[in-house]
């Protein structure tokens, strides 16, 4: 049997992304990753924590954030989360087409997120000149809230690169790892905004 | 190449290539050791420099200024290049063996975790070209490090950042080939030690290691793009950088130290003929260090001004430490006790060790005791302390691994003389060099200070102090001349020359490169030894013979790295002239770009087929 048969069964094992040895791999080595990545946050979460009074004289987090956006930005990411599960519910399927749609609202989603934070950031530049500069406050947390959106941008190019480069073959034991992984990293994201929204945003106003 | 026809003489070119882009864990381990090893030579003139420069009081050999690049490059090229890619050799080298697997998990990761460390490693090391090293120390604390002048400090994170993301990345793969990929029977509790301790090692580089990340991107912004993290004109605070480098840094200890104890575990079983004693105690006793290990990164601290409340708690924690230690300790004794003991090069190196680690232990316990820390802190008395465990236990096991895993390595085994010269050179060295130092530093001399005044006593101890670290450099050579000897000499030895007891002793030397024709049934702790006393001859297979699937070599993780590499220099030097932010692009470009291309380009591997297999073994 060839490889190409190997990872194209006639028909397709209940949990596609571990029925291989590299599939259950990577899905190990992926959870790992995450768990290296909760402890980058954490320590930027820690540092933020220890500077978000720092404001070296300028505006501070009540005067500076406002819920009205952040919730926007919280319900697209939450939304993006959810409709990332659909796309997996569907890869278990085996319904390649209705996966490929369910991760092209994911992406939309994450797209509008991302269109409200750099608002968000020009906003806070301009019209209140806070910047990574202006205050060790600022440094935090534009590092903080700019590394997230840094995982954003990359959880994107990933889905967006995945999807235009299986678009024509479809689902097999070979990708279905890399769209389940992916779907990971994205549900990580999501996660990770939660805190965002609680510790920076929350915590700032009240 | 998916005939097994890979041994025939090949040109210096074709072999070059090969191990530029060879994903073989056994090829990445001669890679490390060769890197490493460089790098612990060059870690150690800088060692005999600093050690010239401190022959006698107002010496001037080198100038204060240089006297701070060559202590702060000694202790992060030690560290991060030696150290590190040393136990990572090692690991690479013999985990996949013993646990009776044909590669690791992610092979292409592997020699992406290689060539990021190169990568790292070198950039580290460009400063001394353009215009002076890093020079704030390895702990490079803020605001001296956010303040030094130059580049030499960007160059630190900048290097440290890219080798940083290397380990990390070593540390994940290792993770999942010990869960994933043991042979079947091999159950965890029948790991040998060496594999638990890279197993816990690796865990503690993946929960350690980002917290460093997170210290070097802030060190990085405020040095290169005007954050204040660490300025207090603009409400920072400087103490971050002391957690974030700690909460990395003393789990540290333990990456290195672990997988030390594991080769030392494995040669005092070996040759003193036993199961190791206490194997269960053992492992818990790893596995209790390298938790507790992320419980006491403040000790570093005590003299910051935490308070009373938070030294104590530390102190108390790390003591808790010498606990799981001393079991290691008594653990080993006892298995050498009654035992059938060898005394070879390796096993001298396990016999220095256990004293000489025992002491470092000592003072471990005496700076963990916070208020009578106030008077040791920065002086040479740490510096004592710390170079007793990290040379007596770390070094000490490199060089008893690089006796006993040699002729696994390479096929060949290393002369005995002369490793027995070796040891007992650098081991005289060793305690001339730094057991006067505890004096010293009880006697007031501060570390990190390029000279010292006369008639304050401290004339002869530190004259001493030289002659033994001259000592250990001859030691060093006598290693580099046996090696070369034995290499030229080229004699081969069998696949087991130690009688030994697991499974990496069941294979050939050097092992094929898809390791195992079959991979083998595990029936107990010490595998090969359970089928040796039960009078057969290697192990029993577990499987048919099959065909076997391997990983394409790929030259992309090199380019991955280049492509980093460039980058740093566009952050570092953005800050003179924004032009330079253009090597930014071009360097994540290139980087970005091949992990675009791994990802959409399928790598399938291919098979070698049971017939060539056959054929190869003459049948």
């Amino acid at each position: 049997m060839s490889e190409h048969d190997v990872l194209n069964p006639g028909q397709m094992p209940q949990n596609p992304e571990k029925a291989t040895l590299e599939g259950k791999n990577k899905f190990m080595g992926f959870w790992f990753f995450l768990g290296g990545e909760a402890v980058l946050f954490a320590s930027l979460f820690g540092t933020y924590l220890a500077l978000n009074d720092s404001t070296n004289g300028g505006k501070s987090s009540e005067e500076l954030f406002g819920l009205e956006l952040v919730f926007i930005m919280t319900m697209l990411l939450l939304t993006s989360s959810l409709t990332s599960v659909y796309a997996m519910y569907h890869m278990k399927n085996n319904d390649f087409k209705k996966m490929q749609i369910w991760l092209g609202i994911t992406v939309a989603l994450g797209l509008g997120f991302l269109g409200f934070e750099i608002y968000e950031f020009y906003h806070y530049i301009h019209e209140y000149e806070f910047t990574l500069r202006s205050s060790a406050f600022g440094s935090a947390f534009y590092t903080l809230v700019g590394f997230h959106g840094g995982h954003v941008v990359f959880g994107l190019l990933w889905i967006v690169s995945l999807m235009i480069r299986n678009a024509k073959r479809g689902l097999n034991l070979y990708n279905a790892p890399k769209f389940y992984v992916a779907s990971l990293y994205w549900h990580f994201i999501d996660v990770v905004w939660v805190f965002i929204f609680t510790v920076v945003y929350l915590m700032g106003v009240l | 190449m998916s005939t097994l026809v890979a041994t025939n003489k090949k040109s210096f070119g074709s072999t070059i290539w090969d191990y530029l882009t060879t994903v073989d864990h056994k090829k990445i381990a001669i890679m490390y050791l060769i890197a490493g090893g460089f790098f612990f030579i060059l870690g150690g003139l800088e060692a005999l420099a600093i050690r010239w420069q401190l022959v006698q009081p107002m010496n001037d050999f080198v100038s204060a200024g240089f006297y701070n690049e060559l202590i702060t490059m000694h202790g992060t090229t030690m560290i991060f290049l030696a150290a590190m890619p040393l136990i990572f050799a090692f690991m690479n080298a013999v985990v996949p063996l013993q646990i009776g697997a044909r590669d690791v998990a992610f092979p292409f990761v592997n020699s992406l975790s290689f060539w990021l460390f190169l990568f790292g490693g070198i950039m580290l090391n460009v400063g001394w070209f353009t215009g002076g090293a890093a020079d704030a120390g390895w702990t490079a604390y803020a605001p001296l490090s956010t303040t030094s002048p130059g580049q030499g400090v960007d160059y630190y994170v900048l290097g440290l950042q890219i080798s940083g993301a290397g380990t990390l990345m070593g540390g994940i793969n290792f993770l999942v080939t010990i869960v994933n990929m043991r042979a079947p029977g091999m159950t965890y509790m029948r790991m040998p030690l060496f594999t638990w301790t890279a197993f816990v090692a690796s865990a503690l580089i993946l929960f350690a290691f980002p917290a460093l990340t997170v210290g070097l991107f802030l060190m990085m912004f405020d040095r290169l793009f005007g954050s204040g993290f660490f300025d207090p004109s603009m409400g920072g605070n400087s103490v971050i950088w002391q957690h974030l480098f700690w909460i990395f840094g003393h789990p540290e200890v333990y990456i290195l130290a672990l997988p030390a104890f594991g080769i030392f575990s494995e040669i005092i079983s070996t040759f003193s003929k036993k199961r190791l004693f206490g194997y269960t105690a053992m492992v818990f006793a790893t596995v209790l260090i390298g938790f507790l290990g992320f419980m006491v990164w403040a000790h570093h601290m005590f003299t910051v001004g935490m308070g009373p409340a938070a030294n104590s708690i530390f102190a108390v924690a790390t003591m808790a430490i010498a606990v799981p230690t001393g079991i290691k300790i008594f653990n080993w004794l006892f298995t050498l006790w009654g035992g059938n003991i060898q005394i070879n090069t390796a096993m001298l190196w396990a016999l220095g060790f256990i004293p000489t680690f025992t002491l470092g232990g000592m003072t471990g316990v005496m700076v963990a005791a916070a208020s009578a820390d106030f008077q040791y802190h920065d002086t040479y008395f740490v510096v004592a302390h710390f170079h007793y465990v990290i040379v007596g236990g770390v070094v000490f096991a490199l060089f008893a691994g690089t006796h006993y895993w040699w002729p696994k390595m390479f096929g060949t085994i290393l002369d005995e003389k002369l490793g027995k010269v070796t040891f007992w050179l650098f081991f005289v060295g060793f305690h001339l060099t730094f057991f006067i130092q505890h004096f010293l530093g009880l006697m007031g001399m501060p570390r990190r200070y390029w000279t010292y005044l006369e008639g304050q006593n401290l004339d002869l101890g530190n004259l001493i102090s030289t002659i033994g670290a001259f000592l250990m450099g001859v030691g060093t050579i006598v290693l580099l001349i046996n090696i070369i000897k034995t290499s030229v000499k080229n004699e081969k030895v069998s696949g087991d020359p130690w009688d030994g007891r697991t499974l990496e002793w069941a294979i050939p030397s050097p092992p094929p490169f898809y390791n195992f024709k079959q991979l083998p049934l595990v029936r107990g702790l010490d595998p090969l030894w359970i089928e040796k006393m039960e009078g057969r001859k290697g192990m029993t297979p577990a499987e048919p013979l099959t065909d076997i699937h391997m990983p394409n070599n790929s030259f992309i993780p090199f380019v991955m790295s280049l492509g980093l590499f460039i980058a740093g220099f566009g952050f570092i030097y953005q800050k003179q002239d924004i032009a330079w932010l253009s090597l930014v692009f071009v360097g994540m470009g290139i980087t970005l770009g091949c992990m675009l291309l791994r990802s959409v380009k399928d790598d399938l591997g291919y098979h070698i087929h049971k017939e060539d297999l056959k054929k190869e073994a003459g049948e």
